[in-house]
């Protein structure tokens, strides 16, 4: 083969792999769309399951999903962003660093049915929380956590030297600049992290259905049990109790997953402009 | 406020951020001391030897062995590798070295979109489409190996992109246009000397796909079929260490449910060896 | 406010939340709690039971607003030890206790039927009970005695500890044990989605989920009904337990109370299921409970 036409076999294969990969997610959101989309009505997201979900919306898994998240992120984006600080800030590369980078890259690792037989076992029974949005919560924390850690570090990095710099020149202390100049201006970088994790929490069912629970009641106290929708999503497929509001479910799930990768993206874009 | 006074403060938050640092490690040692703590007594009991080599899986008549979920485990991992893996690096050369900037921008994004995609919504349309494509034209019964294996070797294509595209890119130009300008095509120049550069990244990228492989539940769930047997075709239907757990589990006590903490162990050291791996050929290319 | 102030606040913050995330966990679960005027309890176990329980759950609440019935899948086994542990007020079974696992309160709510089911496609008509035991031991591998069909048998069973697999071995395969290489599933409708996809595939489910998509067939010359049930003549059923770890007193056993009342029993067997008090007689446990409601 000449190098000419091996030039061309190779940009053919390349192009033509990087084609299927895109229609194959053009196809997963297309499916999801088409079927689910007609389905959704106001009366949908805003009515609670009824006969298992045969009828009915999907407002309490709304709601379950929604909590889960909010209290998962409560206890996430302290010690996630508190590390990333720590990391960045506080402490020369070194063994410390080492060791704690290398603790959030095997806790990345971990699959998430381990995560969930860990949080059945330690909240659900051992703390006796019970399946509730606590043990959710603190489970898809653990989760989040990397990611957290991992956007923030990057975000807290890219700040300009500069503004430490003029910080110490003026006698600010270092937790000074860290709440007045770093974290504000990290702050959009940290938030592309959020907005990521949430994306990668919203669709979790492996952690959330051994400690969040199936139940279909909206969740008051934060002991109450829910259902998420990627739990009421698997539920509903896969029992076969009613294929369209399954596809509609589906359809709310990668709808709010799309806007949330954009938003974050679009994020994402302004920061590192900002940054130039 | 004293200078001493602030020197106190300061020395405070840092105890204070470094006890946060340690919150994944933690984690980390938490969640492997309960799985342990849960799953050894159970290995004690049994005997490792028939716990990880018997293939008979009947823990309400008292067997509990493993050995053909790790085989399948090990197979669907290979297998998504195969599929994931050729795609992936595909994807991250075309976008690194055969694309403008422009395209990348809309892209690259687009491919990591694949990420956010629930995972048993991968599952289900596996089952609604691919099942009986599988099940029509090559037989068995659909919910087999090979369908676990391209749905999961999708599944992975975000991690394998991400990585391997991250470690294309840090491949300095300087090197490209040395190659050009020996008058090598850019073919010759991404698998002469790119692809060579950035190897050690495009492993780690390969090896922490195949960590989510081994790792994925509810699809794999889903499609697999869950028998107890050695697949011995691609078609035949398998259970995987994690489908086994999340089976099993709501119905399991005692004996039985630590056996399943006892699985999640042999998986908790399948990844953390992966991840090993990973990080030492990470390891190596910061050394480079 | 100065800097001290603020991190002296922060602390204080701080310290209220971890007293709140770790410093109320629950002790006792065998008494309903109440917050804010409602008072709720958790149900859980059999993944069979589980589609009924909540149905009966959303008519329960709507006739007593003040309430709220949590109702959790997991599986019988997890149903039997929440009931134990106390993790939920009613733990549900859809099969009997073994014998280690009694000394819990057993009210059985329902009866259910067990239908071997095949795709509409397959001419299979009657098995009997050796040929399905054969079957689902491996031993049968082929459609071609049964049907003429040449063509593998995709059987489909349910996953150890689930009750229904737990009566299918008690009632069909006796001493033998279920071929490993049978593809498992988790749940009765995933078996009927499975079945109702695959014209080679054969599997069993609850008699009340039987639907279009699927076909019973007959056992040992009689097809599965309610009624088939009922006059004993189908013998392949099991029982629906409620357990609770003490004899049940106050919420739970109200709910029990309209469980086994006419209502229940009517929306119980509307759903396909036998009513209790046809195989097991009357229970005296709600008794005292009608008696007193009578008098208010």
């Amino acid at each position: 083969m000449t190098p000419r036409r091996a030039e061309h076999v190779a940009i053919g294969l390349m192009v033509s792999g990087a084609f299927l990969a895109l229609a194959i997610l053009f196809f997963i959101i297309a499916v999801i769309m088409i079927k689910g989309l007609p389905h959704i009505t106001a009366r949908f997201l805003l009515d609670n399951p009824m006969d298992m979900g045969r009828a009915g919306g999907i407002f309490s898994t709304i709601v379950s999903t929604v909590y889960l998240l909010v209290v998962s992120l409560v206890i996430a984006i302290p010690l996630g962003v508190g590390t990333a600080i720590y990391l960045t800030e506080y402490t020369e590369e070194g063994k410390i660093t080492k060791i704690v980078r290398f603790g959030t890259e095997c806790l990345a690792g971990v699959p998430s049915i381990i995560l969930g037989l860990f949080g059945f076992i330690l909240f659900v029974i051992k703390l006796g929380f019970g399946w509730s949005v606590l043990s959710g919560g603190i489970s898809l924390a653990i989760m989040i956590l990397p990611v957290i850690i991992r956007t923030s570090e990057e975000a807290i990095k890219s700040v300009p030297q500069a503004f430490r710099d003029v910080n110490e020149v003026l006698g600010g202390s270092k937790w000074q600049g860290v709440t007045r100049l770093v974290l504000p201006n990290a702050a959009p970088g940290i938030l592309t992290g959020v907005i990521l994790s949430v994306g990668r929490g919203i669709g979790e069912t492996a952690v959330v259905i051994f400690t969040l629970g199936t139940s279909l009641r909206t969740p008051f106290s934060i002991f109450d049990s829910g259902r998420s929708m990627a739990v009421h999503f698997y539920i509903l497929a896969r029992e076969g109790i009613s294929m369209d509001n399954a596809y509609a479910t589906a359809a709310v799930l990668v709808f709010s997953i799309l806007i949330i990768n954009i938003f974050s993206y679009y994020l994402m874009h302004k920061f590192v402009e900002a940054r130039r | 406020m004293s200078a001493a006074d602030i020197k106190r403060k300061e020395k405070l938050i840092q105890r204070i951020f470094l006890v946060v640092a340690f919150s994944s490690l933690f984690s980390l040692f938490l969640i492997a001391l309960f799985i342990f703590v849960e799953g050894l007594p159970m290995i004690w009991k049994v005997g490792l030897k028939d716990f990880l080599l018997s293939t008979r899986w009947s823990p309400t008549k008292g067997h509990f062995g493993i050995f053909a979920m790790i085989v399948s485990s090990f197979w669907v991992t290979i297998g998504a590798l195969l599929f994931g893996g050729p795609l992936g690096l595909m994807c991250s050369i075309f976008l690194v070295e055969f694309s403008s900037a422009r395209m990348r921008a809309v892209i690259k994004p687009a491919l990591e979109l694949l990420a956010g995609i629930p995972s048993v919504v991968y599952g289900f349309l596996g089952v609604v489409y691919l099942v009986p494509l599988v099940r029509d034209y090559l037989g068995g019964p659909g919910l087999s190996l090979l369908t676990s294996c391209i749905i999961l070797g999708i599944m992975i294509l975000p991690t394998v992109i991400s990585i391997s595209v991250d470690s294309l890119v840090a491949v300095p130009d300087s090197y490209r246009e040395a190659a050009f300008s020996l008058g090598a095509t850019r073919w010759q120049t991404t698998h002469m000397v790119t692809l060579h550069a950035a190897k050690s990244g495009i492993i780690t990228a390969l090896v922490l796909g195949m960590g989510r492989a081994v790792g994925e539940t509810m699809a794999v769930i889903m499609i697999a079929g869950n028998a107890l047997k050695i697949p011995l075709s691609p078609l035949d239907p398998i259970r995987t260490l994690t489908s086994n757990i999340a089976l099993e589990m709501g119905y399991a006590s005692g004996l039985h449910r630590q056996a399943l903490f006892a699985t999640g162990i042999v998986l908790f050291f399948f990844v953390m060896a992966l991840n090993m791996i990973a990080t030492l050929f990470a390891r190596r290319k910061v050394l480079k | 406010m100065n800097a001290t102030g603020r991190k002296r606040i922060g602390l204080w913050s701080l310290l209220v939340v971890l007293t709140v995330l770790f410093g109320c966990g629950r002790k006792d679960e065998s008494t309903p709690k109440k917050k804010g005027g409602y008072a709720s309890i958790i149900i859980a176990g059999s993944t069979s039971v589980q589609p009924f329980a909540e149905k009966l759950a959303e008519i329960y609440m709507v006739k007593n607003p003040n309430t709220v019935v949590n109702v959790q899948g997991g599986g019988s086994t997890a149903g039997i030890r929440a009931a134990q542990t106390g993790i939920a007020n009613i733990g549900t079974s859809s099969r009997n206790l073994h014998p280690e696992e009694k000394g819990l309160f057993e009210i059985p709510i329902a009866f259910d039927g067990i239908a071997v089911i095949v795709n509409p496609k397959n001419s299979l008509r009657n098995l009997s009970t050796e040929t399905l035991r054969a079957i689902y031991a491996g031993k049968i591998l082929s459609w071609e005695t049964l049907t003429g069909v040449k063509h593998r048998i995709t059987t489909i069973t349910r996953e150890e500890g689930s009750g229904t697999r737990g009566a299918f071995e008690e009632l069909v395969m006796e001493k033998l044990e279920i071929d490993p290489g049978c593809i498992v599933q988790d749940s009765n409708g995933a078996v009927r989605e499975l079945v109702a996809t695959d014209p080679y595939a054969i599997g069993y489910i609850s008699l009340g989920l039987v639907n279009k998509q699927v076909r019973a067939v007959a056992l040992d010359g009689v097809a599965p009904s309610v009624k088939a049930v009922k006059e004993k003549r189908y013998r392949f059923f099991r029982p629906f337990l409620f357990l609770t770890r003490k004899k049940p007193a106050g919420l739970p056993l109200h709910f029990i109370c309209f469980v086994l009342s006419d209502e229940g029993q009517r929306i119980l067997a509307k759903e396909g299921l036998i009513p209790a008090s046809i195989i097991h007689g009357e229970s005296d446990l709600c008794r005292q409970q009608t008696s007193k409601e009578k008098k208010n």
